[in-house]
Formats: structure tokens, C-alpha cells, sequence
């Protein structure tokens, strides 16, 4: 963890829904249930600006169901968002892409049957070429669209991506898919980049390269809010992380006192995991073992 | 048997009015479903609005002919409108039932007696199109084209039929090309990343909607003009399935396969009802396999007989890519 960005968190407490010196999400009181179970159910939380935020919970904690109201692609029972100090809430997926949160998916979303070229272009935002009447004069987007595929081919480049410029994006491995969405998401300008699952399916070399561009980001002042499995990756590249169970946020906190708060190892491993075993259940256990010994004895003879 | 009337006939249909008119429409579907993924089942229903927008202006409101062709086109419009708001934001297969049943239910609303004053009922509405013809340079009854010939009439909608299905397709080619055209193959391919990249999937769609649907109005007015009568019992659903064959057979999501799909369906539809009826006549056909009256059904059968094995050998169409094609199975 970087020192400047230790010390924007520095004093801030290690609690659930606590606040942050200059938050550029705040969300409160979201709830969405699915018939009766109810599948996000968050009091609060602030997302500190220029910092990589890790949002994290046993599988079922309802990570991607909050991240999907986060960014519009579902709809919150109840719950407000500001996002860069202006209301954004039940605001449409694309009309906050537009405001500068863009989301990749757990599954890429490559587009399949364009060029990766094509699909980098399409990320630019405010494309005059994209109203129907003007699509058809080419001389009022032409100079735009050469300036989009200059800046596609830089980050092409930075992403390593530039020998498949014009192949069908649908020729790329699952690692180079997400690096595309990846850049792909660059090219609107985002504010805040919202991961979804960066690093799974990838192997362990890409992992780190994509680790990289998520520390990039940063660097280049962007916010990054990412869900993430791998507990490595997350002590590696976050300066601060959420805690998610049951719908719930459980535990805030920066990634090296997570694995020690009681509240994170109940949620991972269940409130009885390391508790002493009755003398019963011990001898069952003994039984069972024995057992099997014999079984494999008489495999022998 | 006669091979060589049977290429004329082939030929002069491949060029016909209604090889014209489905290349007109199948422009239109392959913007919905070739490049922007929509599910249109109910083409036809928009052929019918330009057909009886048209017809309705002149005969029951007695507006100026020209007027009447804007009318069949917004007509297609306000069609387009009430299909996509109900059901562009839902998942694809809504799309494609709703316009199936909705292209049916028009039919079946303007053959009606109860609005006959309006749509003429069964009978449809005829005799409009005269202040068309008053343009007409071909006065003659018959123009030979070497082997084959057009009517003066037929020959007037053709030289103003096809140019304009050039035109079209030379402006669709223009808009696939543009941004605008990146956004919506973009739709076709998945919609949640392009609203992820802050683009208004559901209007993209609309206007895709609207547009393919418009030109189905062209294509009704069209033939509206070449038949000089609009009839209810022509916009039947089948009418929609040769407009897909017709796309398939061409490539779907290609400049030129609504042209030469459509100019391909219809020759290949003469051709085997040509030699079918040939053989049927030398007695090369048994009659217990076959009679002359069945010829009609049989060379149905053998269309789609040829359907599947282009489905089987050649998937992609005439123009299309197997590389792209094959993209789709992973």
C-alpha cells in the first residue's frame, strides 16, 4: 500500500459504513430483495476517491447483486447514491456510464463480432458520428473518430493488445478478453472503474500484468471499486476493503487487518470452525478412520 | 420441356416486382436482425402498413398521391413505435412473438367488415395507383428483352424500384459504417456491455426498429404501385419466412444478401416450379408420386429441402464469413 494513499485513510475507523474524508460514492440504506430473501441490505458506504477499494464475502454475500445497483443494472428496493456529489439514484446503467462509472463483468463481454479495434472505439463517449442523422454525413465525425482511434491505438498499445487490431474480438483468449473490456472501459474516461471479478479464469501471468493496469489506474487518478476471490490479489493491490456477508457489510477495513477481525473469519470459515469436537463426534471420527484402514488392508490381501 | 423458357422465366422473376419488393424488405429485416440482433417475425406487417397507408390517403381520404406515399411511411413508423415500446426493453424473444402475432393481427383487422370503409375488407383497396402511371414512359403494352419481357407497367415500377433498392442499400452500407453503426452491431453482439459504455441500448434498438420498419413501408408502397392494389390475403406470416429465407440465403448482416437473396429465392422459386412441371408433362414423374396440381406444394418442399442443406454446408450464406460464424459457437 502506497504511503499518500495510507494516509488518506489514515484516521478513518475501521467499521462498517464509516466515512471518508472526500468520497466520490456514498451509498445509503440500499436494499433489493428476490421474493423473500433479501440479497442486499446496505446501510452505508463511501467509496474513497483515487483509491483501489476491494469488495469482498463468501460466495452468496451479494457482491455482484450490489454491484449490479451500484451501476444501474438493477433497480434497488429502496436506497440512495450520490456519485461525485450529485444524485445518481435509480439512474440507468448507460446515463452513469455517461457520468464516468463504467463496470466490466464477471463474464467478458467482448463483443464478439467486431474487430477489437471496433470495440475500443465504441467506448469513446459523446461521439457525434452516433446520432442517426448525422451518421450519414461523414465529414461532421470523421476528424473525431480519427482522434477515438488514436487514443484506441495508444491504449492498445499499453494493454498489449495491438497485434490483434483487427482481428474479431471473438478470436481473443478469456486473459486477453479482459484486458480488452479493460481498455475498452478506458477509452470513455472514466472517473471510477468498477471491476467485476478482474482476475477470474485469468492465469497467473496475466493476473499480474492486469494487476499492473489496476495499479495504473490509480496512478492516473482513477477510483476503482473491484470484487475479488483471490485474497492475494486483494492484500497485493487494495488500499482499502469491504467486507460483505449475507447482504450485508459486515467489516471495513485496510487489507492487512482484515484477516485478523473476528467478523471476517465467522463469514469466511463459520462461527464454529475452530470450536473443540465433542467426545462423541471424536469417536465417531475415530470409527471412520478405522474402518477405512481396514478396507484398504483388505484391498492388499 | 422447354429448358430454355424455363431460364427466362427464371430470369424475368429474379428481376420481377417481387423480387424488387422482398429485396426492399429484406433490407429492412437485415438492419433489424443482421446488424442490430432484433427478432422481427412480423416484416410483413409493415409491407401491409405502406401498402394501406398508401392505398387509404387516395381512395378513402382522396389525398395527393405524393402525400400518400409519406403516409404509408409513417404508417410503418407508428407500427414500429407500437411493437419496440412494449417490448425493446425486455429480452429478444418478445420482440419476435409480439411482431408475429401483431403482423397477423393486422391482416386480419383490415380484412375485416367492420372497417371495409376504410380498408375494403377482403377485396383490399385497387385502382390508386393511376396518378402514378400518368409518369409512366413506357406506354406500350410489351417491351422485349431479348429472351424475356416486362409489361409497360411492370417495366415503369422496375426502373423505379430497383434504383431506389440500390440507393437504400448504398445508404444503409453508408450508416453501418458510422459510429452509429458500431453502437447498434455492438447491440446485436451484447447489450449490457454497450449500455455499460453509456450508450441507450433501448433507443438504439427503437430507431433500428423504426428504420428497418420504414423501409418495409417502402417496400409496401412499392408494390402497392406495381400491383395497383393493396390485398389483405398477400400479408400472410409466410410472406415474412420467404423474407428470411431470402436473407439467409444471402448472408445475414451483408450489404448485398437482401439483393441477391431475395433475386436468388424467387428465380429458384420459378425455376423448380419449371422443371417440376416439365418433368410432370414428358411423364418422367410417376402419378402416384405426383400430379400437376401438386407442383405448387412440391417445389415448396424442395426450396426448403435446399434450405437445409445450405443450413448444413454453408451456413453463413452466400456472402457471409465462416470465420465470423463460427465466432458465435464458442
Amino acid at each position: 500500500m502506497p504511503a499518500d494513499t495510507a494516509g488518506a485513510l489514515a484516521g478513518v475507523a475501521h467499521q462498517p459504513g464509516v466515512d471518508k474524508p472526500d468520497p466520490i460514492l456514498v451509498v445509503e440504506g440500499m436494499r433489493r430483495s428476490f421474493g423473500g430473501l433479501l440479497a442486499v441490505d446496505v446501510d452505508k458506504v463511501s467509496v474513497q476517491r483515487g483509491l483501489i477499494t476491494a469488495l469482498i464475502g463468501p460466495n452468496g454475500a451479494g457482491k455482484t447483486t450490489f454491484f449490479n445497483l451500484l451501476t444501474g443494472f438493477d433497480e434497488p428496493d429502496a436506497g440512495t447514491a450520490t456519485f461525485d456529489g450529485q444524485s445518481v439514484s435509480g439512474m440507468s446503467s448507460y446515463k452513469l456510464a455517461n457520468k464516468g462509472m463504467v463496470r466490466t463483468f464477471q463474464l467478458t463481454k467482448s463483443l464478439t463480432r467486431l474487430s477489437v479495434i471496433e470495440n475500443m472505439k465504441l467506448g469513446a463517449k459523446d461521439q457525434k458520428g452516433e446520432s442517426f442523422l448525422r451518421a450519414f454525413v461523414p465529414f461532421i465525425w470523421r476528424y473525431q473518430e480519427e482522434e477515438i482511434e488514436d487514443r484506441a491505438e495508444a491504449l492498445l498499445e499499453r494493454f498489449q493488445l495491438s497485434h490483434m487490431r483487427d482481428q474479431y474480438a471473438g478470436t481473443l483468449s478469456g486473459g486477453q478478453r479482459k484486458l480488452l473490456e479493460m481498455a475498452r472501459a478506458l477509452m470513455a474516461e472514466p472517473m471510477l472503474v468498477m471491476l467485476d471479478e478482474p482476475m477470474a479464469g485469468v492465469n497467473p501471468v496475466l493476473t499480474q500484468s492486469l494487476l499492473e493496469h489496476v495499479k495504473g489506474l490509480r496512478a492516473a487518478g482513477i477510483t476503482v471499486v473491484f470484487v475479488e476471490h483471490d485474497m492475494d490479489v486483494v492484500r497485493d493491490i487494495s488500499d482499502w476493503v469491504v467486507v460483505m456477508s449475507e447482504g450485508r457489510v459486515i467489516f471495513e477495513g485496510p487489507p492487512d487487518v482484515i484477516s485478523q477481525d473476528p467478523a471476517v473469519i465467522d463469514a469466511y470459515l463459520g462461527a464454529h470452525h475452530d470450536a473443540p469436537l465433542t467426545e462423541e463426534q471424536e469417536e465417531q471420527q475415530i470409527a471412520r478412520a478405522e474402518a477405512e484402514l481396514a478396507d484398504s488392508e483388505d484391498d492388499i490381501t | 420441356m422447354n429448358l430454355g423458357s424455363i431460364l427466362e422465366q427464371t430470369i424475368s422473376q429474379a428481376f420481377g416486382v417481387n423480387a424488387m419488393v422482398f429485396a426492399m424488405a429484406v433490407i429492412g429485416l437485415n438492419v433489424h436482425f443482421g446488424y442490430t440482433g432484433l427478432l422481427n417475425f412480423g416484416q410483413i406487417g409493415f409491407v401491409a402498413m405502406g401498402g394501406y397507408g398508401l392505398g387509404m390517403s387516395i381512395t378513402i381520404f382522396g389525398w395527393n398521391p405524393w402525400l400518400g406515399i409519406l403516409v404509408g411511411l409513417v404508417y410503418a413508423l407508428i407500427f414500429a413505435l407500437l411493437l419496440g415500446v412494449p417490448t425493446l426493453r425486455l429480452r429478444g424473444d418478445y420482440l419476435a412473438i409480439v411482431t408475429i402475432a401483431a403482423s397477423e393481427v393486422l391482416r386480419i383487422l383490415v380484412r375485416s367488415t367492420t372497417i371495409a370503409e376504410w380498408t375494403g375488407g377482403n377485396t383490399g383497396i385497387t385502382n390508386f395507383a393511376g396518378a402514378f402511371y400518368q409518369f409512366n414512359p413506357f406506354t406500350e403494352r410489351v417491351y422485349d428483352f431479348g429472351p424475356f419481357f416486362y409489361t409497360g407497367p411492370n417495366l415503369f415500377i422496375l426502373s423505379i424500384g430497383w434504383p431506389l433498392v440500390l440507393l437504400v442499400t448504398f445508404l444503409i452500407w453508408q450508416l453501418m459504417r458510422s459510429p452509429w453503426g458500431r453502437v447498434v452491431k455492438a447491440i446485436r453482439e451484447d447489450e449490457d456491455a454497450a449500455r455499460a459504455l453509456g450508450k441507450n441500448a433501448y433507443w438504439y434498438k427503437m430507431q433500428s426498429l423504426m428504420l428497418g420498419g420504414v423501409i418495409g413501408g417502402l417496400a409496401g408502397i412499392l408494390l402497392a404501385i406495381g400491383n395497383s392494389t393493396v390485398q389483405p390475403d398477400y400479408f400472410v406470416p409466410v410472406q415474412t419466412f420467404f423474407m428470411w429465407t431470402a436473407l439467409i440465403l444471402g448472408g445475414v448482416g451483408r450489404v448485398w444478401s437482401p439483393i441477391v437473396g431475395s433475386m436468388l429465392f424467387w428465380g429458384l422459386l420459378t425455376a423448380t416450379d419449371g422443371v417440376l412441371r416439365g418433368f410432370e408433362a414428358e411423364g418422367w414423374i410417376p402419378r402416384w408420386l405426383m400430379n400437376a396440381s401438386q407442383v405448387g406444394q412440391i417445389r415448396f418442399m424442395l426450396v426448403g429441402l435446399g434450405l437445409a442443406l445450405l443450413m448444413i454446408y454453408r451456413p453463413q450464406g452466400l456472402f457471409g464469413s465462416r470465420e465470423e460464424m463460427m465466432l458465435d459457437a464458442r
